[in-house]
């Protein structure tokens, strides 16, 4: 298989070559004597170094080029990847719940906030009965992201989480995707660590049966 | 004593009082807006339009909250401290002529509480009493940085008051009074009269203490927010920490008017048009208070001591021996 190699273009940090960016600033050796101090004193009263400063912020001033982001009113676009309040994702050809109560999650989760419980139901299939995660505890690391099989429980872009208590819990029905969501086709699959990568499909190879 | 003459004194004491209460509040809101610009931010934008309410929010809050007395603080220097230094500030502009005098209703009206011979002597005089109050107030918290500021701040005071009185002995031998109104008519002759042509060393000197005696950035270490918190202000809360507030932005109104009138002609020939260039020229030296507070780093103390000592105060000594030469 042709792997195409990507060349990435760094910015040259090498200190040491002479073609490089870097260069030593000049520092003047600090004076000994009260000649020299006197000299250093003047130069810098009359150079205008004060009246550099007093420009800097009144070009800035003028040009009123504001980056105040106001926040409740405006928010910043967050990444694909950005790992706030987790999410249960559906499966999408019969919005059923995608996690198989496997566990998984809990096992790896290193700061122990989730907790999984499931039975056997009347069809005999593995459910989740309860499932909740501890936002107090949680250190949105993605370990249970990564880990789950199913891509079921993934993070959301949801950062507004502030609570009147520390233990705040989610359960499993509000981390669901709602099915009029579903219904509409717009869940949005987590792009993060542990999710498939795009074109997953043309990389498939089907396994080889013919041992 | 005519009774006239006494109203018309105490409805002038209270407009000035009204007027430079209310512009210290807005000078706090422009403050906050020239550095956000500055800093490229907004400021305030959420009270009213543009924010411009900010200062009644602030106004309410201070008023409103609770006057905390600590522990082991002298009380009563403790609670008298921040009147010293808004009262202080208030006096102070008792001989400035804040515009030339109108006529109101057939009224003559000089806009100057009293204009007494040694009004000069008396602004430096009382601005000098100022340092009592972040002296008592630091001194009598009971805290380390109370503490600190306060010795810092009378090193900081009595420092520049020698610079801010020797730099303008010069001034007031060329005009030979101390009234702010005889310097203002020495300039009456228009732009190229003004004391700055013939005086710029000190010029520069005063405005430089003038830094100091309101404690602005460059001097800004009395109150120093990044080294001991706010100073002697730790302590204090509610309306106490405003009338620090208010007397700290008088103190920065009133030294621009005596600036604008010692060195850069006041209001001119007392026209309307002289009357507004003095409003402009102090609006320009409140407007660099706060631009160098963009600007510029703060100063050491030792290196602020050898500022004042070292350069500025033989610098000031000389600049009136060769005034005395050449007047001579």
């Amino acid at each position: 298989m042709h792997n195409e190699h990507i060349e990435e273009h760094f910015n040259n940090r090498n200190v040491t070559e002479l073609d490089s960016n870097y260069y030593m600033v000049d520092i003047a050796d600090y004076p000994t004597d009260g000649w020299g101090k006197f000299k250093r004193v003047v130069k810098r009263s009359f150079r205008g170094e004060l009246f550099v400063g007093l420009w800097v912020v009144l070009r800035e001033m003028i040009k009123f080029d504001v980056h105040t982001i106001q926040y409740p009113a405006e928010k910043m676009p967050i990444g694909p990847r950005y790992r706030a309040v987790h999410e249960m994702k559906r499966l999408w050809e019969s919005d059923a719940e995608r996690c198989i109560g496997c566990g998984l999650c809990e096992k790896i989760c290193i700061s122990n906030c989730i907790r999984i419980d499931t039975k056997i139901d009347e069809n005999s299939r593995k459910e989740v009965s309860e499932y909740s995660i501890n936002l107090g505890r949680c250190i949105f690391c993605g370990y249970c992201a990564e880990v789950c099989p199913e891509l079921a429980i993934t993070h959301g872009g949801e950062y507004e989480n502030a609570s009147d208590q520390r233990e705040h819990f989610i359960m499993f029905e509000d981390m669901l995707t709602p099915l009029d969501k579903m219904k509409a086709g717009t869940q949005l699959e987590f792009e993060g660590f542990g999710a498939i990568t795009p074109h997953e499909d043309e990389r498939v190879k089907k396994t080889p049966l013919a041992y | 004593m005519e009774t006239a003459y006494l109203i018309e004194t105490v409805i002038k004491i209270v407009v000035i009082l009204l007027i430079f209460s209310a512009l210290a509040g807005i000078g706090t809101y422009f403050e906050r807006k020239v550095l956000a610009f500055m800093q490229r931010r907004l400021g305030p934008v959420n009270v009213g339009p543009f924010g411009l309410l900010q200062v009644a929010a602030d106004g309410i809050k201070l008023f409103t909250k609770e006057d905390i007395v600590p522990t082991n603080v002298v009380a009563r220097i403790f609670k008298i401290a921040p009147v010293i230094t808004a009262a202080t500030a208030f006096m102070a502009a008792a001989a400035i002529p804040f515009l030339p005098s109108f006529t109101l209703f057939g009224y003559e009206v000089h806009p100057i509480v009293a204009d007494i011979n040694i009004g000069i002597l008396y602004i430096l005089g009382i601005m000098g009493v100022g340092l009592y109050g972040p002296l008592l107030g630091g001194m009598a918290s009971a805290n380390k940085f109370s503490l600190l500021s306060a010795a810092r701040g009378a090193a900081v005071f009595i420092s520049y008051e020698v610079v801010t009185g020797l730099s303008i002995l010069a001034p007031i031998m060329m005009v030979g009074s101390l009234s702010l109104i005889d310097f203002n008519e020495y300039q009456a002759g228009g732009f190229t009269s003004w004391i700055l042509w013939s005086q710029p060393v000190a010029f520069l000197l005063f405005w430089i203490a003038a830094f100091a005696e309101t404690g602005r950035t460059p001097f800004h270490l009395i109150a120093n927010d990044h080294e001991i918190i706010d100073g002697f202000g730790t302590e204090y809360s509610g309306m106490r920490w405003g009338l620090f507030f208010i007397g700290e932005y008088a103190n920065m109104f009133f030294i621009s008017f005596v600036i604008s009138i010692i060195f850069l002609g006041g209001y001119g020939d007392g026209s309307f048009l002289g009357a507004i260039g003095l409003l402009l020229k102090v609006a320009f030296f409140f407007f660099f208070f706060l631009w160098t507070r963009a600007a510029w780093p703060d100063v050491r103390p030792d290196q602020l001591m050898w500022l004042c000592w070292k350069v500025l105060m033989p610098i000031a000594v000389i600049n009136i021996v060769i005034t005395g030469i050449v007047m001579m």
